[in-house]
């Protein structure tokens, strides 16, 4: 009936649909803990370089991980006809997407930042600089999805869109990239990061107010 | 309930063209309470372009729909209309209840309540059971009862008998016939001969 009720049945419905099928979860965090055990394997004995690294390699991990994850967001939905009736109820569209994004970070942003000190730890990253890349992952992954979403509206009703959609929303992933960089490695020296936080806040709120409109144009674009 | 405010949905020089293709052209209808739109017209002639420019959709190439004298876009229409395309618009992973229960959030709720609208539909005893466990004849009569638990007055159904029995059919019919009677009006597209008694039902041909 009201706004909120909506909004929570959304999230709701995509939480429980995420839980009866479970390897829209199990991949993108599959595939960031094999991408990011894979690089000691691969630069070998070399434990300075790697901790030297470490905040990058998180990261772009981080990064791939959510672009891997971002076609689930409106794929099945688009396919079988309940996206239409998302767009024609008489709420809002914006405010349901938003549901819709939360509930993907939920289920493909938040499991990242549960194995990440772990990894963190595997890399031999400073200990100092752990509850940085926490908060970096908390601040920035969210915004991956908000961005992402967006990207997502606009090529979900092409049959081949992997490809674009990469192209279009890697470049605008890079501010969040170098700011969360930037502050792990920084805290892992000792110096202060609170610049780089800010930014990455109001990077944050930026996404949350701004992206759920142009995704719901999109998705209007897209069902033509 | 509702008898007492008319509503009425027009449409004036409606042109569509695809590809190059001009679908249709200056087509107009005015269609008002308790009245039934028919399409008919053979595959691709447009008829399926016309519903989603009635839902709002897709944007008429020329001409403009109105919703009680208003432009769709400017008024209230989209509290007031339900649309089954087709795709049925229900989640096979989630069971019959929580698909209406999804809807009716959307939505604002309406003449029947889930268990009564399940009723209706005759899937009663289904509501625990996976949507993808259900047959197609079923699945459809689920989302047609997504059509009586939310609140609306224009029904837009492209194609609602397929895959439906006879006694589906039958069943279908009754339900836009007490939807007609109570002040609703429905546009749809069928390749059945639809039989409504006491319906004013009104045809457009495309070809």
């Amino acid at each position: 009936m009201s706004l909120s009720h909506a909004f929570f049945a959304i999230i709701r419905r995509d939480l429980v649909l995420a839980l009866r099928r479970r390897s829209e979860i199990a991949n993108p965090l599959l595939f960031f803990v094999l991408v990011i055990t894979l690089f000691p394997l691969g630069i070998g004995a070399q434990p300075h370089l790697l901790q030297a690294i470490a905040p990058g390699i998180i990261w772009v991990s981080a990064l791939l991980a959510a672009m891997l994850s971002l076609d689930s967001l409106f794929r099945s939905d688009f396919d079988d006809g309940s996206l239409e009736q998302i767009l024609l109820s008489p709420h809002p569209t914006s405010i349901l997407v938003l549901g819709k994004i939360i509930a993907h970070w939920l289920v493909t942003g938040l499991p990242l930042l549960m194995v990440a000190p772990l990894l963190a730890v595997l890399l031999g990253m400073p200990s100092q600089s752990l509850g940085i890349l926490l908060l970096t992952l908390l601040l920035g992954t969210p915004v991956l999805s908000l961005i992402g979403a967006i990207g997502v509206a606009l090529t979900v009703g092409l049959r081949r869109g992997g490809m674009i959609l990469s192209l279009l929303v890697l470049p605008l992933y890079v501010p969040v990239l170098i700011f969360a960089g930037n502050a792990v490695e920084m805290a892992g020296s000792g110096l202060p990061v609170d610049a780089q936080i800010n930014i990455l806040i109001s990077i944050l709120f930026m996404a949350l107010v701004l992206a759920p409109w142009p995704t719901a144009a999109a998705l209007k674009m897209s069902i033509n | 309930m509702q008898e007492k405010s008319t509503y009425r949905l027009q449409g004036s020089d409606l042109s569509c063209i695809r590809d190059d293709r001009v679908l249709f052209e200056a087509l107009s209808f005015d269609l008002v309470s308790g009245q039934v739109l028919l399409l008919e017209g053979k595959n691709g002639s447009g008829k399926t372009s016309l519903l989603r420019i009635l839902c709002g959709f897709r944007e008429p190439d020329a001409g403009q729909v109105l919703w009680c004298g208003d432009a769709i876009n400017d008024s209230q229409y989209h509290a007031d209309m339900a649309y089954v395309g087709h795709l049925d618009g229900v989640k096979k992973e989630l069971t019959v209840l929580e698909n209406l229960k999804v809807s009716l959030a959307l939505g604002r709720s309406g003449q029947y309540s889930i268990a009564q609208a399940l009723a209706k539909v005759q899937l009663a005893d289904y509501d625990d059971v996976l949507v993808q466990a259900l047959s197609a004849g079923q699945k459809r009569r689920l989302s047609l009862a997504r059509l009586l638990i939310t609140h609306n007055t224009v029904w837009i159904l492209d194609e609602p008998f397929t895959s439906l029995d006879k006694q589906g059919i039958a069943l279908i019919e009754t339900l836009m016939a007490e939807h007609c009677a109570s002040g609703g009006m429905i546009v749809l597209t069928s390749h059945h001969d639809i039989e409504l008694h006491g319906v004013d039902v009104q045809r457009i041909s495309l070809s």
